[in-house]
């Protein structure tokens, strides 16, 4: 009896595939889905392992309308999927009613954080639950402008040699303890020592705490990059009398078990790799915050099961969509909305950049030539699907400090041709090889390869099985050139220099893989370092860009916006410069 | 049958040694290492980061000193500390071990029970439409890719039809008592369990089929038949108890690489369990991890060929003089 039951179940699944693979309407997505699932849960590890979190330390006051409208200009989208990103900004999913406490938030993730003590573990995986957990000096608008949090009010003195803040009383550690100035400087002591961006706080001399609600910072020079190094995922204060002990704070047990943090969600409980349950904190200092009950992070390692279970309502909101696929798939969701607001202090870029010691890519005209023969806007418009947003420089439109007017290498094939010829080398003569990070570039990778065969080179793959064989490769430069994404972190000081300071040749990913060398350059960026006068700045940063640019180290190709998607009841979503890796406190669920 | 034992035990001990040498190395020669991938993750390639990360967890060290210090570590049942995770490998597989036996075990009774009925169904009547309809789903199942099964099943069953959840093992905003509980975890247990359950099916429904085929033209079949014994007495008492032994032998032999099939079903389906935690630590280069369950990977082999020699010696009285004989 069993078995004709079990036989019955399994006939009916089986012509239920069928159906489903070969007939139904569904049969690309399925396809798609199924091929891309195991790659996806790869690309997205790596993905948003780049991406993971590089801060901003763009100045304040900086309007960033312009970068809306060049962004809006720069994404080529047709107008359909233009006019759908604009319905689908913060307020679409806006209802009536005001905003209503309570309720669960779920969200999905593919990242797995190794504990939630943000001062010495960068990244998206710490930086989600890290800023439910932890309060932080300043918040940030969607102007990159400083707003109070836990300082009330901060001052920079004229000099730009010290930063005072003045914290806001009465707020308590989850313990109950006073976060107190001692706090504050412990904390950025910390982050100064164990965090990943050491440009962050290099300069702090020494932290003075007058009183308990004071905070003086010492400068060894003037430091754009200090507010923003305040934000909420880059200095979470953290309480001294429980990592104070003598245990270095990067492997300290209370980094995950019996978390005591300042934030406005407490740690509820952490299933290793798989569910963090956060519980709103009742003695939060800002009254009637957060309107959540709770936010709960669930962890897969499949983008393809996150965007599953946002389509069943399991899930309310992601940002690790992982491929362009799965982006798709969502924006032609009606019942789900999808943006690239927020997140925009992140800025990854990705590029094509070449390896200088190599004989051939020594020669400017050659770099130049394959320049023009790529070309961005059919990378992004068709390759990623309008996932990606044309850039031609270095820094990505939504910074200040990005050049317009730096040479864009506009795709023309015949120059790339003229260039090969002036170079000395006849059609078919040059062979290359491309490098990307696996698996997540693949589809950029090939479409460089049949372009450089347009433009009579013979190129060809080199694919690394992963992503640490890539790195590998490219830290010991043994290859030519690669697909790369490099992360802007809102100031340059941040994410910026590193690709070009010749200083930073370092051997190491992420650093100057190029080999670039130019004085010119190296002056203009640590003249803008410890500029605190922004006009001075982006004069400085514009023509680093056009210098660049010309000398084409790198093809700039596109940015990728951090595509969030969620469930339309998701009511004040977090669209910040920060996103999600900034405390939820306005977020609220409708019915 | 003790000796049996005891010489195993004893293999076990060298497999799990040379298991772990050639792991250690062959994780130790490829490219990149655990410290690019956290330095990775927090988005800096900072050489001083990297050098710090590899300190911390003596990846600066000469290969055959982290090789010692690990076998040292390993003897006193120390498996290490996970990069990934920043937590003990033991803890960490003692937390999911729980859900992969509970996939494993339900896709291969599942398996077991269906393979083994369609076989025997299909050796008595081969030329009957299920028959053929059996062959052919045999042999789709059997060809079929793990995630991709899975993923039709999902798109089907959660996405389409909105039966059954898409994943997890257990529903996130659940609230109820201790039963309740249980029916939740079998709903969610369903479609990763037939997904790798599948793959098995097909293999057992065969083996049972041809095994069959042969037996039952076998004299002492004819035998039995030829006493006036029932149908069903010759076939399910004298030939099946025969026809049985080489699928519990496959069935056996795949008892130990469950995990590796439950690798692409747990990735799947997010179930929480050793597979998923493989497929992640691989990908973060997770040492301690991947050398950990490659070790009990292999421990479940030595394990479950062990088992499937003691379970021939109680079916079938032949081995089991023989085996005393020798």
């Amino acid at each position: 009896m069993k078995s004709s039951l079990m036989r019955l179940l399994a006939l009916v699944a089986c012509l239920g595939l069928f159906a489903v693979a070969c007939g139904g309407s569904d049969a690309d997505d399925a396809v798609d889905a199924a091929t891309d699932a195991v790659e996806d849960a790869v690309d997205d590890a790596m993905d948003d392992d780049e991406e993971a979190m590089e801060d901003d330390a763009v100045d304040d006051e900086e309007a960033m309308e312009d970068d809306g409208e060049e962004q809006a200009v720069d994404t080529s989208l047709d107008e359909e999927e233009l006019e759908e990103i604009e319905s689908d900004d913060a307020d679409a999913g806006a209802v009536d009613s005001g905003p209503v406490a309570g309720g669960t938030l779920i969200i999905g993730s593919t990242q797995v954080p190794r504990h939630f003590n943000g001062t010495v573990q960068s990244g998206l995986a710490t930086a989600v639950p890290g800023t439910q957990l932890n309060a932080s000096p300043l918040l940030f608008d969607e102007n990159f402008n400083p707003q109070p949090y836990l300082a009330e009010s901060w001052e920079v003195a004229d000099d730009g040699l010290s930063v005072t803040l003045n914290l806001v009383e009465g707020a308590v550690f989850h313990d109950g303890e006073a976060i107190t100035s001692e706090d504050v400087k412990f904390s950025i002591e910390t982050a100064q020592a164990g965090h990943p961006f050491k440009t962050m706080f290099a300069p702090v001399t020494e932290v003075l705490t007058p009183d308990d609600q004071t905070v003086i910072i010492n400068l060894s020079q003037p430091h754009p990059a200090i507010l923003l190094a305040m934000s909420p995922g880059l200095l979470p204060i953290i309480p001294e009398h429980i990592f104070n002990d003598g245990t270095p704070v990067a492997e300290h047990p209370r980094n995950t078990e019996d978390f005591v943090g300042s934030g406005p969600f407490r740690l509820v409980e952490y299933e290793t790799g798989s569910v963090i349950r956060l519980e709103k904190f009742e003695d939060f200092f800002i009254p009637e915050r957060p309107l959540l009950d709770e936010i709960i992070i669930q962890i897969s390692p499949d983008p393809s099961t996150i965007v599953l279970g946002l389509e069943g309502g399991d899930i309310d909101l992601t940002t690790t969509l992982g491929s362009a696929a799965n982006i798709v798939r969502v924006r032609d969701n009606n019942e789900l909305i999808l943006t690239a607001e927020g997140h925009e202090a992140i800025g990854p870029v990705n590029w094509l950049e070449f390896n200088l010691a190599d004989d051939v890519l020594s020669d400017v005209r050659v770099r130049q030539a394959i320049a023009y023969a790529v070309d961005r806007e059919f990378l992004s418009n068709v390759i990623d699907q309008g996932t990606t947003f044309p850039v031609t420089t270095g820094i990505v439109p939504a910074s200040p400090y990005h050049n317009p007017d730096a040479e864009a290498y506009a795709a023309n094939i015949d120059r790339a041709k003229e260039l090969l010829a002036e170079a000395g080398y006849a059609e078919g003569e040059l062979t290359l090889a491309v490098d990307y990070i696996p698996p997540g570039q693949q589809a950029t990778a090939e479409y460089i390869v049949q372009a450089l065969g347009d433009a009579g080179i013979n190129a060809e793959l080199n694919v690394s099985a992963d992503f640490p064989s890539w790195a590998g490769r490219v830290a010991g430069g043994e290859h030519q050139m690669t697909v790369n994404q490099v992360w802007n972190w809102g100031d340059p000081v941040i994410g910026v220099h590193r690709t070009y300071l010749s200083s930073n040749r370092v051997g190491a990913i992420w650093t100057n893989n190029t080999g670039y060398e130019n004085a010119e350059v190296d002056a203009l960026f640590d003249k803008a370092g410890q500029s605190v006068d922004r006009d001075e700045r982006i004069g400085l940063y514009a023509e680093a860009q056009a210098i660049i640019a010309d000398e084409a180290p790198i093809h700039f190709l596109s940015t990728s916006p951090t595509w969030m998607a969620m469930n339309p009841r998701v009511q004040n979503p977090p669209v910040g410069i920060w996103g999600t890796m900034s405390p939820m406190l306005d977020v609220w669920l409708a019915e | 049958m003790l000796r049996t034992v005891a010489a195993r035990l004893v293999q076990i001990i060298g497999l799990v040694l040379a298991v772990a040498i050639v792991n250690f190395t062959l994780l130790h020669i490829a490219p990149g290492d655990a410290a690019v991938v956290i330095a990775g993750e927090s988005g800096s390639g900072d050489p001083e980061v990297l050098d710090e990360i590899r300190a911390l967890y003596g990846l600066d060290k000469p290969f055959i000193n982290q090789f010692g210090s690990y076998l040292g570590r390993v003897a006193t049942g120390d498996f290490g500390q996970s990069y990934r995770f920043n937590e003990p490998v033991t803890s960490l597989v003692r937390d999911r071990i729980g859900a992969t036996v509970i996939l494993g075990t339900t896709a291969i009774l599942f398996a077991i029970i269906v393979g083994i009925a369609v076989g025997v169904y299909t050796a008595r009547r081969p030329e009957s439409w299920f028959s053929h309809l059996a062959t052919v789903l045999a042999l789709i199942g059997f060809s079929i890719p793990v995630f991709f099964l899975g993923i039709q099943l999902i798109i089907l069953f959660a996405s389409v039809l909105d039966w059954l959840p898409a994943g997890r093992m257990q529903d996130l905003r659940f609230e109820g008592n201790f039963i309740q509980q249980w029916i939740d975890i079998a709903e969610h247990l369903i479609l990763p369990a037939f997904t790798l359950g599948v793959l098995y099916l097909a293999q057992y429904s065969r083996q049972t089929r041809a095994s069959m085929l042969e037996t039952l033209q076998s004299d002492f079949v004819r035998t039995a038949r030829s006493k006036g014994l029932s149908e069903r007495t010759v076939v399910y008492k004298h030939a099946l108890r025969n026809a049985v032994i080489p699928v519990i032998t496959l069935a056996g032999l795949q008892l130990g690489t469950i995990l590796s099939g439950a690798l692409i079903v747990e990735t799947v389906f997010d179930w929480p369990g050793l597979g998923r935690l493989a497929f992640e630590s691989v990908q973060a280069r997770d040492a301690p991890v991947l050398l950990g369950l490659l070790m009990l990977s292999s421990i479940l082999v030595i394990l479950a060929n062990l088992a499937t020699d003691l379970v021939y010696r109680l079916i079938d009285p032949r081995i089991r003089v023989g085996g005393s004989a020798a």
